[in-house]
């Protein structure tokens, strides 16, 4: 029960994670260095309630805005690149980030810091993060930033061109996605109650990408069902051992064949709303809204 | 004056696209360009717009410079604009591309978004909405607010791009080639809508291939030709122009 219960608290993290891929990702802007904000704000947090002895919550917190203010100052070179430099970018600051805290001895350098004040509701914090993030995520889809942000993914050229100051939204969604992870980090460091810097390597950025692609880029639930699922899937594979990893490689490849757009699409979503709203009332008038496709 | 074009050079790697051209609009005119394949027309418009900066000469708006500003800048003085190639947001759905035009005149942002200070932000989203639905029946497709973007049909998708325009509120519509793959009543449409937006006191540059739209509708006529204009003036100017129908025709032997 112990382990399936931390399982379902990494998971939550891992959502948490995923959720910081998705939000830069939404613009076109591929991050792996997303391990690097979570490394960022886990040590900050850390320092705060080890080391000062701050509360939990508020060392989170300003676990997630060192990690903030650390994506704007990198946001501002990495937004006059795209694609696939855009990558190397993050993965040579996620690795960067891994390698000063490697040789800074005040948080125990190669070692790590121990003695991080044990958490013992993380299950609760991180399910709680997660559901106010939903909340945030579903009002940022139907808002002005929420259609910049969307349009600047599909056609930044356009999206400029139309009035969207493209170089302010990319920003924004850049810091708050390093925000994000340093709050995972954070929740992660007080569940651990011991960080070291190879806890953040780039695979793990790595996966964070991987949790989105499989759950599905239309919609936040994608990012969200996928690192919850691919959490628990090699888990429950655990019972054929040796073989479990391969066959959830085999897994995402099968994925990616018959389902491109990843498990969770933007209609999926919909039509799971529409019937939402036709068992509890309220008329249809109102679900058709903005976004949504009639009788298709 | 609403657009001064004074002198504007574009070098594409060492090819002259645009050539000193001179180009002024004056203040709620129909104002079209046009000339053959490859004679600059759409690159002056990407160099208004700011897609493109110019090489040499100058570009004023409302007597004011916008050489230095970028594209969204521009779109908040009040430039808009559609495209040759409709680029409509596909996977979203019309009303939300529309109401993408209205971006530059709002200015509610990501914390206020999240955590809804006041009403002025859900105040602000409705008029959004009902200014694009506005815009939606002005050009005629409101019935079809609620679908995905890329599966109307093609001069639905036109329409819905002239809508995202004017829910810029622009001064200044710049329409590349609007009636290109229209059937002939998809044209005439048009035509009257354009006439309309014209009539509402929005000045409009408008470049396009279909000679009857252009004689019927502008008020003055530019024409392009290898990146230089050759002639200037009344539709009917124009059409007796010996320099244009060389450009267009060739030289009488």
């Amino acid at each position: 029960m112990d382990y399936l219960l931390s399982v379902i608290t990494i998971a939550g993290i891992n959502i948490i994670m995923a959720l910081s891929f998705y939000l830069p990702f939404m613009t076109g802007q591929i991050s792996i260095g997303q391990a690097g904000f979570m490394s960022i704000g886990a040590y900050a947090s850390a320092i705060c309630t080890a080391k000062f002895g701050l509360p939990y919550v508020p060392a989170v917190l300003i676990g997630g805005m060192c990690a903030a203010i650390v994506g704007f100052i990198l946001g501002i070179p990495a937004l006059r690149i795209k694609g696939i430099y855009l990558l190397l970018l993050t993965l040579g600051f996620g690795e960067i980030v891994r390698v000063v805290f490697i040789n800074v001895d005040y948080i125990g350098a190669a070692a790590g810091f121990p003695g991080i004040p044990y958490q013992e509701h993380t299950l609760l914090y991180a399910y709680g993060t997660v559901l106010i993030f939903i909340v945030l995520f579903n009002r940022l889809r139907k808002s002005r930033m929420g259609r910049a942000l969307q349009a600047v993914g599909s056609d930044e050229d356009t999206a400029e061109v139309i009035g969207v100051n493209i170089t302010a939204v990319k920003l924004i969604a850049f810091s708050s996605g390093a925000f994000i992870a340093g709050i995972g980090g954070g929740i992660f460091a007080h569940y651990q109650e011991y960080v070291e810097p190879l806890m953040f390597d780039v695979m793990h950025s790595v996966e964070f990408l991987v949790f989105t692609i499989f759950g599905g880029i239309q919609i936040f639930w994608g990012p969200i069902f996928g690192a919850f699922a691919l959490t628990l899937i090699p888990e429950f594979l655990r019972f054929i051992q040796e073989w479990r990893m391969e066959l959830y490689g085999a897994l995402l490849i099968l994925m990616m064949i018959v389902r491109p757009q990843g498990f969770i699409s933007l209609d999926s979503v919909k039509t799971l709303e529409n019937a939402f709203w036709r068992l509890f009332g309220k008329n249809t008038a109102a679900v058709l809204s903005p976004g949504q496709t009639e009788g298709k | 004056m609403i657009l001064e074009i004074k002198d504007i050079v574009k070098y594409f790697n060492g090819f002259c696209a645009l050539m000193n051209v001179e180009l002024d609009v004056e203040e709620n005119r129909l104002h079209a360009i046009i000339g053959p394949n490859g004679a600059g027309k759409t690159t002056l418009f990407n160099l208004i717009s700011g897609i493109y900066d110019v090489s040499e000469g100058q570009i004023a708006f409302r007597e004011k410079s916008i050489n230095a500003l970028k594209p969204h800048q521009r779109a908040e003085l009040g430039i808009s604009r559609t495209f040759q190639i409709v680029r409509l947001f596909g996977h979203m759905s019309v009303l939300e591309n529309v109401m993408l035009g209205s971006h530059c005149k709002t200015r509610t942002g990501l914390l206020k978004t999240l955590f809804r200070v006041s009403l002025r932000e859900l105040e602000e989203e409705k008029t959004t909405r009902e200014n694009a639905m506005r815009w939606l029946e002005f050009v005629g497709i409101a019935h079809k607010a609620s679908q995905i973007a890329a599966n109307l049909p093609h001069a639905e998708q036109r329409l819905v791009e002239i809508a995202r325009a004017l829910s810029q509120d622009p001064n200044l519509l710049l329409f590349d080639e609007p009636a290109a793959g229209m059937n002939p009543k998809e044209t005439l449409d048009l035509e009257s809508l354009i006439v309309k937006i014209n009539q509402m006191g929005k000045t409009v540059l408008l470049i396009e291939h279909n000679m009857d739209l252009v004689m019927e509708i502008s008020h003055v006529i530019s024409v392009l030709n290898f990146g230089a204009k050759i002639a200037e003036g009344k539709p009917s100017e124009i059409q007796e122009n010996p320099v244009v129908i060389e450009a267009y025709l060739g030289r009488k032997r």
